[in-house]
């Protein structure tokens, strides 16, 4: 399966990543509305880490036996069985917080309000490539099978 | 091959999964006593609460058994098993053959010697049946004043649903403190203030010595030192035990649940165990005990699904954890907490301002256990390091502060997690 690979060292901090992540998840999908006009405002789905120099955007791994799949107890977290990424579907998310438990990537981030997972990388579901990876100017992260 | 699984949750489900990840033509049945699709037990509070609708209480979805193959057979109890024969004897007098089993039957509530216990109006809080029980009771009797016997994860789960429809709940725990077997002191109090501020009554060291009946019901109890509390309805909370009955006159050998070995196979060549009803060794406290949880049920039944179709997977053991949501306080805690802080590392962060409290413990430079209480989001990242037994001294100092993230592990630690295709646990 075609995976998000992170190269830290190529990583310039630009944060495009984040904010076209954001833009794909939002309603209008663009991006002055999506920043301006939607409330509630859409958020990224992958965690922008920086400190110092060193930075990087992290993704769902979509882990081959993924912990907060075996770890849902509503079984709202899943693989998708053709693009065998792991999705979560939000009827069934009762904000249990199980998945940011078990989660070593510590990815899955909260809303508080539906209590429910608010994001969490779905690998940009119709799209080839990832958006945040299309956009990132310095190929600091990658799409590819390994 | 033929695999049979008697139960039909998390351990089941999660067996039959890997089975069907690798064996496509093999028969699979499911024999489970209650009527029900595989359904999420964790969420019978959250149906008592009206938080979620019966619709949303199925763990997969309609066509689950259909897509793997599944012969379901619901509302059948298996009864005895004969292992020289490899039979399954349902109470209905049935005998089902097999030759690759799954015992996978989960705990049973504990209730007490109390006298009264058997009275109308008194409920356990552990599969969809006492929730509809207890749905039909408020329906049909006035009630207004509930006792919940046990302040730990069931008992407030289920104090927490009673409260949001309107009754009046009391809390009675043995202990000082509610959650004592997953929290400290300190995350018991947080949790416990939010409780009371909600109008949970809470009567701590104390215990429900009688339950008095009133015209065929219930007129309240009667507590350890006497006081007498009135209310209509008993919740018994307390928690569950491995359910060992089907194999206690088997050669199958059973301590406080069914000995399993790391392929999840008991003492029985073919005879598999997974979930609630196991022990398994907890990696951190270094000895053999049941840990019911979620997580560990479904992954251990993977394990033996794995197995059953002739792998060598193993389950590396597990250890205590929980996210536990009460009130809109959001906590996660993982392995060691309860038992005071003598002999460990403790590093501690309270915000008084945003009532958030995060503690680790270490042990020899590892972390071995995590409380977190409303700021829980990269509690998984803990979780992670005390699975991996990283050693954490180099950067200890980084692990409370407010950014910590991945960013903040030492390079090869790091670049192991974030350059990787993910983790294969």
């Amino acid at each position: 399966m075609k995976r998000i690979y992170i190269h830290e060292e190529y990583c310039i901090g630009c944060r495009l990543c984040e904010i076209h992540c954001l833009v794909r998840h939002s309603e209008s999908k663009k991006i002055v509305k999506a920043f301006k006009e939607e409330f509630p405002r859409a958020m990224s789905m992958l965690v922008f880490e920086e400190e110092g120099y060193l930075s990087f955007a992290l993704q769902c791994r979509h882990c081959e036996e993924a912990p907060c799949v075996q770890a849902c107890i509503t079984g709202a977290m899943h693989r998708d069985e053709e693009t065998n990424a792991v999705i979560c579907d939000q009827d069934k998310c009762v904000g249990c917080w199980m998945c940011i438990m078990v989660c070593p990537f510590g990815v899955i981030k909260r809303d508080t309000e539906t209590k429910q997972v608010a994001s969490k990388c779905d690998l940009c579901q119709g799209e080839d490539v990832p958006v945040c990876v299309q956009n990132c100017p310095n190929e600091a992260i990658t799409f590819e099978e390994r | 091959m033929k695999y049979t699984i008697i139960g039909n949750s998390a351990a089941a489900i999660g067996a039959v999964e890997a089975i069907r990840s690798q064996d496509d033509s093999g028969e699979i049945m499911v024999i489970s006593r209650e009527p029900y699709r595989a359904y999420s037990r964790p969420l019978i509070t959250y149906l008592l609460a009206g938080h979620v609708d019966e619709a949303r209480m199925y763990y997969r979805d309609d066509n689950f058994y259909e897509r793997m193959g599944v012969r379901p057979l619901l509302g059948k109890k298996a009864s005895a098993l004969d292992l020289d024969e490899r039979q399954i004897e349902l109470e209905d007098g049935e005998q089902l053959g097999f030759e690759k089993l799954l015992i996978a039957v989960g705990g049973s509530p504990i209730v007490p010697q109390v006298d009264g216990a058997h009275l109308k109006g008194v409920f356990t809080m552990m599969e969809w049946d006492d929730t509809k029980k207890i749905q039909q009771y408020l329906e049909t009797y006035p009630v207004s004043r509930v006792v919940v016997i046990g302040g730990g994860l069931i008992g407030l789960k289920a104090a927490e649903a009673l409260n949001k429809l309107g009754l009046e709940v009391t809390v009675i725990e043995l202990i000082d403190r509610i959650m004592s077997a997953n929290f400290d002191e300190k995350a018991s109090e947080i949790v416990q203030r939010r409780l009371i501020q909600k109008g949970i009554a809470l009567v701590t060291q104390n215990t429900v010595e009688r339950i008095l009946q009133y015209k065929n019901r219930i007129g309240g109890v009667v507590l350890k030192d006497h006081r007498r509390i009135d209310c209509q309805m008993v919740i018994f909370g307390i928690g569950v035990h491995p359910n060992i009955s089907l194999v206690e006159d088997t050669p199958i050998e059973y301590g406080k649940g069914i000995q399993v070995d790391e392929h999840m196979q008991t003492t029985v060549k073919d005879v598999y165990a997974a979930g609630d009803v196991v022990e398994v060794r907890d990696v951190l406290l270094n000895k053999v005990r049941p840990i019911a949880i979620w997580p560990n049920a479904y992954k251990q039944g993977w394990v033996a699904g794995c197995n059953m179709v002739g792998g060598r997977k193993s389950y590396p053991g597990g250890f205590a954890m929980n996210s536990i949501e009460l009130f809109d306080v959001p906590t996660i805690s993982v392995g060691i907490l309860q038992n005071g802080e003598n002999g460990f590392e403790v590093l501690k962060h309270f915000d008084r301002k945003r009532d958030v409290y995060k503690k680790i413990m270490l042990r020899d430079g590892v972390i071995v256990g995590a409380i977190l209480v409303r700021d829980i989001d990269r509690a998984g990242i803990y979780t992670g390091l005390i699975r991996e037994q990283i050693n954490v001294s180099g950067f200890r100092d980084v692990l409370l502060r407010e950014d910590f993230g991945l960013i903040s592990l030492p390079k090869e630690y790091r670049k192991h997690l974030v350059e990787g295709e993910g983790v294969y646990l």
